[in-house]
């Protein structure tokens, strides 16, 4: 698309007096919406990585709501498809995404079908599910948007337990190597994955020492305190060497809906029928006014 | 993904209800029985005389029956994590020292993320690994990243190695014992959780490399592997109403392939001969029989039921397999179809 046909500024958030709580707040909602259509979905992660994810949405990112394949905007991969419900949410409150199709979320020829794909969504870079694809692709990116002079930034948020796999580790030596440094990862270090707590499963620990062994600018914060994601995120847009940047963020499952916190917390967190309302009203509750 | 994702899609309009995908749905059609976790527990039965056997996983335990093993025997059990290399790499090594490891995965990891890793380093060699796969072909709506639609074409390539598609439960207990006896590699899909029970109401015995008769008939004779075998058995009682006899040959092994029995049963002469399999129409049971057939001058009517050649929808299950002609229904209207 022609730049000059859209008179919309680049990222519609700039300029909003929405805080970012009450972003994040909207998009446990909307992720929380979806899975009360289906009855299931990947609440936990969606709840857990909501605060980053309002972060890049409404702080970092570069993008325009109506033009979601715009030449200059900030590509945001999500490796993880099953996180797509979470992304789903965000990109609605962006205005990527009309908010009445999150009725569709995982019916026959929706949109939003629960692994998220480039084929079926507006705004969904690549196709994730197949876990350690996201970081070579962004390696790809980079490399593309730098041939072209570009000045955007490539995202990609991974997963702890993806870093288990060796094409993570491959994209994480490439992009040292070729000098990424507008490369931005995104690590949910919720420690959860399919079989249990990823540090049992296959541990990325010391994980800060291995990325920084690598070649990388590595921060680790909470990620579910926005101000120190906030800051993460521009120290990495920020930073003045040619190294790729990575953030790991320490999240809570289920964060934002207390008595999912407080349930045994597992990679597919089951919620009863009628626990979607409580779960609607807890973070009405917990809304930061 | 045949619209287009510029044009949002509406919600259900009141009283009317939109599909829904459940991510974890049982084959078993209502009322047909089922047996809970069938891998997990013959494993567990056969490894008591068997201290070789090891398991090992990626991440998937749970969502493999494996999780039955690594309860009974925890000190026999391998985490890998989310590595499905090394997994198999790992799993040469253990051979290499005398145990015989049980590997499981999704049949897409193994089948597209580790295929060097089994190539190499387990079937060049022909070493004792059993391959164990849930999610093959299209037994999940998640869409393509989950469904394996074509590792039977992958797996069929690879010198040394067995090749297994049960039907059921039956076929599962019964596979077990024989993969573990058999000396070298096998891929075998897998289907977990409540696993639809039908063969054993047939009289049928799981044999490695044999395929088996489990239905005459006059008309028609499907070829059939996996689940199809299970659809086709329901579609030949539902034919029957039409007066349309169907034979069953089941063919759990797909490599080696029983060809002395699809000569046998195909040559008979007079019946339209159906190939159905959970599995892209390239490169699986069907084209295997289609050879089989010409090389040896056996030249039936001829039809394939399988999934095309391309990346499959997501969605709920049953929608799917209407869609791609893999449901009970789907089979019965292409043969009807066919029979003219």
């Amino acid at each position: 698309m022609d730049k000059t046909m859209t008179t919309r500024s680049a990222s519609a958030h700039i300029g909003s007096n929405v805080t970012l709580q009450e972003r994040a707040y909207r998009i446990r909602r909307y992720a929380v919406r979806m899975g009360k259509v289906q009855g299931q979905g990947y609440i936990g992660q969606a709840l857990g990585i909501a605060d980053v994810l309002a972060v890049s949405y409404f702080h970092a990112l570069n993008y325009r709501p109506d033009d979601p394949e715009w030449e200059d905007r900030d590509r945001f991969l999500l490796s993880i498809g099953h996180y797509a419900i979470a992304l789903y949410a965000a990109m609605i409150e962006a205005g990527i995404l009309p908010e009445f199709e999150l009725e569709t979320y995982g019916t026959d020829d929706s949109r939003l079908p629960m692994s998220g794909m480039a084929a079926y969504t507006p705004g969904m870079e690549i196709t994730g599910g197949s876990l350690g694809h996201g970081l070579g692709i962004a390696v790809g990116m980079c490399l593309g948007l730098k041939r072209k002079a570009s000045k955007s930034f490539v995202y990609n948020l991974l997963s702890d337990g993806e870093l288990g796999e060796g094409s993570t580790w491959e994209a994480a030596m490439s992009a040292a190597h070729h000098g990424l440094d507008n490369l931005i990862a995104i690590v949910d270090f919720n420690n959860q994955q399919a079989d249990g707590p990823s540090t049992k499963t296959l541990s990325s620990e010391p994980v800060i020492d291995k990325f920084e062994a690598f070649g990388w600018f590595v921060q680790r914060v909470d990620g579910n305190d926005i101000d120190a994601v906030r800051e993460a995120f521009d120290a990495a847009r920020s930073h003045r060497g040619s190294k790729p940047r990575i953030v790991i963020c320490d999240t809570k499952m289920c964060k934002g809906v207390p008595f999912l916190e407080e349930r045994e917390i597992t990679h597919f967190v089951r919620v009863e029928p009628e626990e979607w309302t409580f779960a609607l009203k807890a973070l009405d509750e917990g809304r930061v006014q | 993904m045949k619209l287009s994702k510029y044009e949002p899609r509406r919600p259900a309009a009141p009283g009317e209800r939109k599909t829904t995908s459940a991510m974890i749905a049982s084959l078993a059609a209502e009322g047909m029985p089922t047996k809970a976790a069938p891998f997990g527990h013959a494993l567990v039965s056969l490894a008591a005389d068997r201290p070789d056997i090891v398991g090992m996983t990626a991440d998937l335990a749970k969502y493999t029956d494996l999780h039955v093993f690594a309860q009974e025997y925890p000190d026999r059990f391998y985490q890998m994590g989310m590595a499905e290399q090394v997994l198999m790499s790992a799993a040469a090594g253990m051979a290499r020292e005398g145990f015989t490891p049980f590997v499981t995965t999704y049949a897409v990891f193994a089948s597209r993320r580790a295929y060097d890793f089994i190539c190499m380093a387990i079937a060049e060699e022909s070493l004792n690994v059993k391959i164990v796969c849930a999610l093959p072909g299209l037994t999940t709506g998640y869409g393509p990243s989950h469904q394996a639609t074509e590792d039977l074409a992958i797996f069929r390539g690879m010198p040394n190695l067995t090749v297994i598609d049960p039907c059921d439960a039956t076929d599962i207990e019964q596979a077990v014992p024989a993969i573990a006896e058999h000396q070298g590699p096998v891929y075998m899909r897998l289907l977990r959780g409540k696993v639809p029970n039908i063969l054993d109401q047939y009289g049928y015995k799981f044999e490695l490399g044999r395929a088996k008769t489990v239905r005459g008939g006059r008309d028609v004779l499907f070829v059939s592997t996996g689940l199809m075998t299970m659809r086709v058995l329901e579609a030949a009682q539902e034919l029957e109403n039409d007066s349309i006899d169907c034979a069953v040959l089941h063919v759990p092994t797909i490599k080696p392939l029983d060809t002395a029995a699809i000569l046998e049963e195909a040559g008979k002469s007079g019946r339209l001969v159906v190939v159905a399999e959970n599995h892209t129409v390239v490169g699986g049971l069907g084209e295997a029989v289609a050879r089989t057939l010409m090389i040896n001058g056996i030249t039936p009517q001829f039809r394939h039921i399988g999934l095309p050649d391309e990346f499959l929808d997501a969605g709920a299950l049953p929608t799917l397999h209407d869609r791609y002609g893999l449901s009970t229904r789907a089979v019965c209207q292409s043969v009807r179809s066919w029979l003219g």
